[in-house]
């Protein structure tokens, strides 16, 4: 069974070397200042994501449509 | 001297245990004699008040920095104890370390070669929980080797260790004197201390049984001197006192080779002088008293409990130039003000600076001195010095008063204020009011704010704070004048709104009042309004007109009324609909949402206060009252409801016997017997429904009714209540069916289901109940009653966990939401990035907005 088919999971995506350098650079931010995912998250199991790779969440939210997070995975 | 400031942040916190080196380094004096002072009063060297401690009377200076009172800050001196003491707070350390060290080699009692396995477990334990907890996991290892009695290093036998409380150890039947103790802790290797968690620079476990004791410096513990110009000391000085001489007595014995006994009983009186000095509240032992008899307070009770330092010095601090009291209402004063008591204003100062041009007018203030009421109480020199003003230093005052000066004068008219009603549960808890000095001891504030601040009149007291300077002043004008916060971030709705009578004036007025010119200027006028051209010059007005001459005139607004007509209000006038609560009520419906976007803060505060006005002096003029005949009910509705009741009895009664029969047909997944409850309850409340409508329909204008339809209060059902049928009661949405064995009261028979022997009230509260029925209504009466006292402090603790981890989460420039020290929250503030209170309802309306820009009417 993979939970990435349920509708309540928003879809995750494992941002490029280069996406990541350019979202730090547009957001302003230092990796230390992003919320923060597991390694061991079931959700981005399937992604072989590593220790301080970005992940893009977005998911459909109530009030705002569309809503895109970002994560930095962390041990 | 004013102190040099020097910024520095703190990287970590260490405890660790003073050494008696350390002690002995830090002191500045050794004390030797119990005597405080000389003949001539001053301080004795060598005792208690030493100079070198510290000076806490006028003119003496401190021998250790040559400073004088009050710039000195103290210094700590010692004593040498002639025999050695346990320290009481340590005395479970101790015992931790006696039990599970070797009494001959102070080693662990744990073989060698399982050290090293438990270490790295204990530290963790250390680390992630508490030295408690990793002391405890020690003694657990310990034991687990212990069932031997033989130490695993130098096999000595090992005795069992008791404690006898407070600080007596025993090692089988041998009692351990503190010097015995003291030798065995000093065996204590310092990496087996490692195992404790202690660090053998900071803690030696020897230090735990005190050979000198710290003085701590005569600033801490100041005498006072009596009106009589006798001295009292301090408790602690007294408790100082008790040791040093029964130091210095176990000193000569010791020294003139006294018998064992004697100096036996000594030195346990030291140490317990010793003991209650640190602590005077240890369970076994009697506490230290005054010769009053009255329980000394020495170290642990000035930091721990209520009155310690910590919660009420520290947490407890109170800040200055604000004030409490009763609140009552003022529906005359502007909902931007609150009344202030004048016997406060005269308490509650602002500092102003002399200057050219408000000199004259400052010393008027000056002048009146500090009891008359637009007066002054302080002036402050440019020095940083402050005066008081009182009849005999006011000449001297008004004399060298000049620019530069700063008067703290008496709160007046205007002045800026910050209100607040605790729970602070919202930003609107806390809002900025101009000052109004008013008589009486109460605040007064405007009912239209109650809300915002939940606060009602039933003895709920409010704080007032006054800001001191000009940009706190400014700061709270800008951001947080009542005005200003009309709009809850909430939903993007008013938060005020007219409330009781002054809706139910506005609703009369709008519904069907006629008056004449002249009735109607002095209705306008007496709310204070005074631009009369938008009163059309006829004869006879409409409410309706009336109302619409404080709109503004290009004002157009459709909306619903409380029954749910419309509401059309075109170039500022009331065309149809009523103004009831579902346009003037708070966070209800959208009209002051519109003036308040359209208009502006002050404006639609003032307008607000203008509607209340109007609605209470339309009540003031037409007269409202409620008595008893407006719960009458004609005699032909009376009929028609008592048959309405009666029928519904006889379904109630039909489904009884029904099933009393076997007849009754179950609902689908429910049992015979829970049908008939259920089917009863449907019967039953539709029997209140109904005679509750036929009521209604049939009953004359009153005023109950007109303050339910206008929302003002009540509702419906409780007019039906009181006027023609209580109905059923109901515990946890069933029939009351519980109390007595099978039945409810003994006053029915057993098993008796009928309507009224399970809280069915067929009369009305006019009417009046019989006892059974009395009873049933006090049982629901209580039940809600108990819900309410359980539920508030429940969710208030779960808002109270929701806003204090939350509290410092911010919205940044860049939109997002930080916690305090900068991680990211929410990349977008709400995930869209609203400003809800610049929402209507929750949503933008982009029409409204594009016809705004584009010019185009509807």
């Amino acid at each position: 069974m993979s939970i990435k088919k349920h509708n309540l999971v928003p879809k995750h995506t494992l941002l490029t070397d280069k996406q990541k350098e350019k979202l730090l650079a547009d957001l302003h931010v230092t990796i230390k200042e992003l919320p923060k995912i597991r390694l061991s998250d079931s959700a981005i199991q399937p992604l072989e994501a590593k220790s301080n790779d970005i992940i893009k969440i977005s998911r459909e939210s109530r009030s705002a449509g569309n809503s895109v997070y970002y994560r930095i995975v962390i041990e | 001297m004013r102190p040099q400031f020097i910024s520095k942040k703190v990287g970590s916190i260490k405890f660790r245990i003073l050494s008696p080196k350390m002690i002995k380094s830090m002191a500045a004096a050794k004390i030797v004699t119990p005597e405080l002072y000389d003949r001539e009063g001053y301080p004795v060297d060598g005792g208690l008040m030493d100079t070198r401690l510290g000076v806490i009377d006028p003119g003496l200076v401190c021998k250790t920095d040559g400073l004088r009172l009050k710039d000195t800050l103290g210094h700590f001196g010692y004593i040498e104890l002639a025999r050695p003491v346990i320290h009481i707070k340590f005395v479970k350390q101790v015992y931790d370390f006696l039990k599970c060290t070797c009494n001959s080699c102070g080693r662990i009692l744990i073989p060698q070669k399982d050290i090293k396995k438990f270490s790295e477990i204990l530290t963790t334990i250390g680390e992630e929980q508490s030295m408690q907890a990793q002391h405890r996991m020690v003694r657990e290892v310990v034991t687990k080797y212990k069932g031997k009695g033989k130490c695993p290093h130098c096999a000595a036998k090992q005795g069992k260790i008791k404690l006898e409380k407070p600080y007596t150890f025993y090692e089988e039947d041998h009692k351990l004197s503190p010097i015995e103790l003291r030798a065995w802790l000093e065996k204590i290797q310092d990496d087996d201390l490692q195992l404790f968690g202690m660090d053998s620079v900071a803690i030696r476990p020897e230090w735990m049984v005190l050979t000198v004791l710290q003085i701590p410096p005569v600033t801490m513990r100041p005498s006072i001197t009596l009106e009589s110009g006798e001295r009292s000391e301090d408790d602690l000085t007294h408790k100082l006192g008790d040791v040093v001489r029964i130091n210095q007595r176990l000193f000569e014995n010791i020294n003139a080779g006294a018998p064992e006994i004697i100096i036996e009983d000594l030195w346990d009186l030291l140490q317990y002088h010793v003991t209650t000095y640190f602590d005077n509240s240890i369970a076994q032992l009697p506490p230290a008293r005054h010769r009053g008899g009255q329980v000394l307070k020495t170290l642990t009770k000035r930091i721990k409990s209520k009155e310690g330092r910590i919660r009420h010095n520290l947490a407890g601090k109170r800040t200055d130039f604000s004030a409490r009291t009763v609140i009552s209402p003022d529906p005359l004063i502007g909902l931007n003000e609150v009344g202030v008591p004048e016997k406060m204003a005269k308490h509650l100062t602002i500092p102003e600076r002399i200057t050219e041009w408000n000199k004259e007018y400052l010393l008027e203030f000056v002048k009146r001195g500090p009891k008359v009421y637009p007066g002054a109480n302080y002036i402050i020199r440019p020095d940083g010095k402050r005066k008081a003003i009182a009849d005999f230093t006011m000449d001297e005052i008004t004399e060298e008063l000049t620019e530069g000066y700063i008067v703290e004068r008496h709160l007046l008219d205007g002045d800026i204020a910050l209100f607040n009603r605790q729970p602070s549960l919202h930003r609107m808890s806390m809002m900025a009011h101009k000052v109004r000095v008013l008589p009486g001891k109460t605040f007064r504030l405007n009912p239209s704010v109650c809300h915002p601040y939940n606060a009602d009149f039933d003895g709920d007291e409010m704080n007032l704070h006054v800001p001191q300077t000009e940009e706190a002043r400014s700061e709270a004008q800008v951001l947080m004048l009542v005005q200003t916060q009309l709009i809850s971030p909430r939903d993007g709705l008013s938060v005020v709104g007219s409330i009781h009578d002054a809706i139910t004036g506005n609703y009369l007025l709008t519904k069907e009042l006629i008056l004449s010119y002249p009735e109607s200027v002095d209705l306008l006028y007496s709310c204070g309004v005074e631009d009369l051209s938008r009163l059309p010059k006829k004869e006879k007005l409409d409410g309706k007109e009336v109302f619409s001459a404080l709109l503004p005139k290009d004002f157009t607004f459709y909306g619903k009324d409380k029954s749910g007509n419309q509401v059309k209000i075109i170039n500022g006038k009331l065309t149809s609909g009523l103004m009831d609560k579902a346009n003037l009520g708070e966070e209800s419906g959208l009209l002051l949402r519109n003036l308040y976007s359209q208009y502006g803060p002050e404006f639609t505060a003032e307008l607000l206060g203008k509607i209340s006005k109007l609605g209470i002096a339309v009540l003031l003029r037409r007269g409202f009252s409620i008595g008893i005949a407006d719960l009458d009910l004609m005699p032909q509705t009376a009929k028609l409801v008592a048959e309405s009741i009666e029928n519904s009895l006889q379904k109630a009664f039909n489904i009884i016997e029904q099933h009393a029969a076997g007849k009754l047909q179950a609902l689908p997944g429910r049992t015979v017997e829970e049908t008939l409850e259920l089917r009863m309850l449907e019967v039953l409340n539709k029997a209140r429904n109904k005679s509750g409508e036929v009521a209604m329909k049939q009953i004359k204008e009153n005023a109950a009714l007109v303050m339910a339809r206008s929302g003002a209060r009540g509702n419906i059902l409780n007019i039906a209540q009181m006027s023609a049928i209580t109905g059923q009661q109901a515990l946890r949405g069933r029939r009351i069916d519980h109390g007595f064995t099978n039945r409810t009261l003994s006053y029915f028979k057993v098993h008796d289901i009928s309507p009224a022997a399970r809280g069915f009230i067929k009369n009305s509260f006019k009417s009046g109940l019989n006892p059974a029925e009395f009873f049933f209504g006090a049982m629901t009466g209580r039940d809600a009653l108990m819900d309410t006292a359980l539920r508030t402090p429940k969710s208030g603790y779960l808002y109270r966990r929701l806003s204090n981890a939350m509290q410092d989460l911010k919205v940044e420039y860049d939109h997002t939401v930080r916690d305090a020290s900068g991680r990211i929250v929410q990349f977008q503030y709400g995930e869209d990035g609203l400003d809800v209170s610049k929402t209507k309802a929750g949503s933008i309306d982009v029409k409204e907005i594009v016809q705004a820009v584009i010019g185009e009417k509807q």
